[in-house]
């Protein structure tokens, strides 16, 4: 499946009746089987595009375009930052939350919860509570989630920014792991340039708000990546090239307090 | 450095700098019940008081018979069977007012929570009737039911309803919107998010609000029972004290903190039993 962005933006209306433009014409492809990052300085809108690519807001102009073939697959899952789990599921029910709400017969139900719970590496955990759960297993919980109802396009909403840095890195070879088997489309917003560099196809900068696209950059690493690659000179080289275009930007939205 | 707390094990060098060690010791383990003796010592001590106070004659008996009067006079009612017929009759109110009080409490409750419409026929109703003390709507509920059980399990009713109406509509509106979006992501709808995001997220808020009402029932049964009726522990108090029998009225009040314990450690076990994961939440 693929997701074009067409000259899409958002303003947001509010209270006093004034207007924030959050997102300004933003437009960008994501190919069937591709991993693309989207970073940029707070407050920039990052997540605004994936809440308007779930449908779960409305874009203010512009369109968002799918094709490719469907399935009866959903267009869309998303993968929250503050993992947004069901506290009184446990980690299988949880899993199983989007096929329920499909009403996916029970017993398929159950089978495809398992294989996730599996992908993510949390079987013999099924039974647990998300709040008897570390952070990191607690992402993947959302994760399994998102992908157990099969999604054309898997959104991600810095899924790995509320967990310490120890878990963020071995997560991140996790989602790269997972991405390896499953092959999805995918979008995924960070504000980490060694995360999007890490993961992604290509990485698209946008502007500080409102959002606009500053500059969309294949990663020019080889797959399958390996840790290593944080070590490798070239790839210091290309974050900090990546850092150099947000720079200013990220400290002005920081003064601005964005 | 004394005001650190710490004098006991600073060093006492002088300008070669100062040692300062924390001693390892033991902490009482997670979760064991601190100061054990002083909970059960202050009931023990007001117990002693008590007892003391009577003996003494300082204050005469038909004042306040001693702790050992009430019980022998609590047993004397458990033999003869008064205490379970004045129980069963208020249980029996509470039972049914409890019930349909909270019942309808939820319904509301659950309405207002999720339909912004409900919420604002609800809402402004709600807040008219529910500073009004209920007991004063009694003779009210009299006129309109007559003097049986009816009016009685009315009042109950009436008194539940609210506590578990305000805070089930409470709960279900503060359920975070994370969690919505979460649901909505995956294709809910309202009825979905409902049953499966916004109920169970409430569930907590909701036992806390039966517990209420189960107090509000308890006061209300009292209270109608002491102002129009012929049975119930209300009305043995209210009979004990006309007829100076202390010791029969002071174990009816010891019989009401008995109920009063149960039904909420009753619910609490309910809660527990049901949703064991959100315990730990």
């Amino acid at each position: 499946m693929r997701i074009r962005f067409e000259a899409t933006s958002k303003e947001y209306v509010r209270r006093d009746g004034g207007t924030i433009q959050a997102l300004d014409g933003i437009d960008l492809t994501v190919a069937s089987g591709e991993f693309v990052a989207i970073i940029g300085p707070s407050g920039c809108g990052k997540s605004t595009l994936l809440l308007l690519a779930a449908g779960l807001l409305p874009a203010s102009g512009g369109r968002i375009v799918f094709d490719g073939q469907r399935a009866g697959r959903p267009l869309t899952a998303l993968v929250f930052q503050e993992f947004a789990l069901f506290e009184w599921r446990t980690v299988l029910q949880n899993v199983r939350f989007g096929l329920e709400v499909r009403r996916v017969a029970a017993a398929e139900r159950d089978r495809l919860a398992h294989e996730y719970v599996r992908l993510v590496g949390l079987d013999g955990f099924e039974a647990r509570y998300p709040s008897e759960l570390s952070g990191g297993m607690r992402q993947r919980v959302g994760i399994a989630r998102a992908l157990c109802v099969d999604p054309a396009v898997l959104l991600m909403d810095e899924p790995l920014s509320a967990l310490d840095a120890q878990t963020r890195q071995l997560m991140q070879d996790e989602i790269l792991g997972i991405w390896e088997r499953t092959r999805k489309t995918v979008l995924y917003v960070t504000h980490n340039i060694q995360e999007a560099a890490y993961l992604a196809d290509r990485i698209a900068v946008l502007s500080r708000r409102p959002g606009r696209v500053r500059a969309v950059l294949p990663v020019p690493f080889a797959r399958p990546r390996r840790e290593a690659l944080f070590a490798d000179a070239g790839f210091g080289r290309f974050t900090q090239d990546v850092w150099s275009m947000i720079r200013d930007e990220a400290r002005t939205a920081m003064q601005e307090g964005a | 450095m004394a005001a650190s707390g710490f004098g006991d094990v600073v060093g006492r060098g002088g300008s070669a700098g100062e040692t300062i060690t924390l001693e390892a010791r033991a902490v009482p383990a997670p979760g064991a019940r601190q100061y054990r003796g002083l909970r059960v010592g202050g009931i023990v001590a007001l117990l002693a008081v008590w007892e003391a106070l009577s003996r003494s004659h300082v204050v005469p008996a038909v004042f306040l018979p001693s702790p050992g009067a009430v019980a022998r006079e609590l047993a004397h009612l458990a033999a003869t069977g008064d205490l379970w017929r004045s129980v069963g009759a208020s249980l029996g109110r509470i039972g049914a007012g409890f019930g349909i009080g909270s019942a309808a409490g939820l319904i509301v409750g659950i309405l207002a929570g999720i339909s912004r419409r409900a919420e604002a026929v609800a809402e402004p109703l709600i807040a008219a009737v529910y500073p009004i003390p209920k007991i004063a709507l009694l003779p009210l509920l009299i006129l309109w039911l007559g003097i049986g059980e009816a009016p009685k399990i009315a009042l109950i009713a009436i008194g539940a309803f609210f506590p578990v109406a305000i805070g089930t509509a409470t709960a279900i509106r503060d359920v975070d919107p994370l969690l919505i979006r979460a649901a909505r992501s995956f294709g809910a709808g309202r009825i979905q998010i409902a049953t499966k995001v916004q109920l169970p997220a409430s569930v907590p808020v909701v036992f806390a609000s039966l517990r209420l009402a189960a107090g509000m029932s308890l006061l209300l049964v009292v209270s109608a029972e002491m102002i129009a009726a012929t049975a119930g522990i209300g009305y043995l108090i209210l009979y004990a004290g006309d007829l100076m029998q202390t010791s029969r009225l002071l174990a009816g009040i010891v019989v009401l903190s008995v109920l009063g314990l149960l039904s909420t450690a009753g619910l609490a076990t309910l809660e527990r039993r049901l949703f064991r994961g959100r315990a730990r939440g």
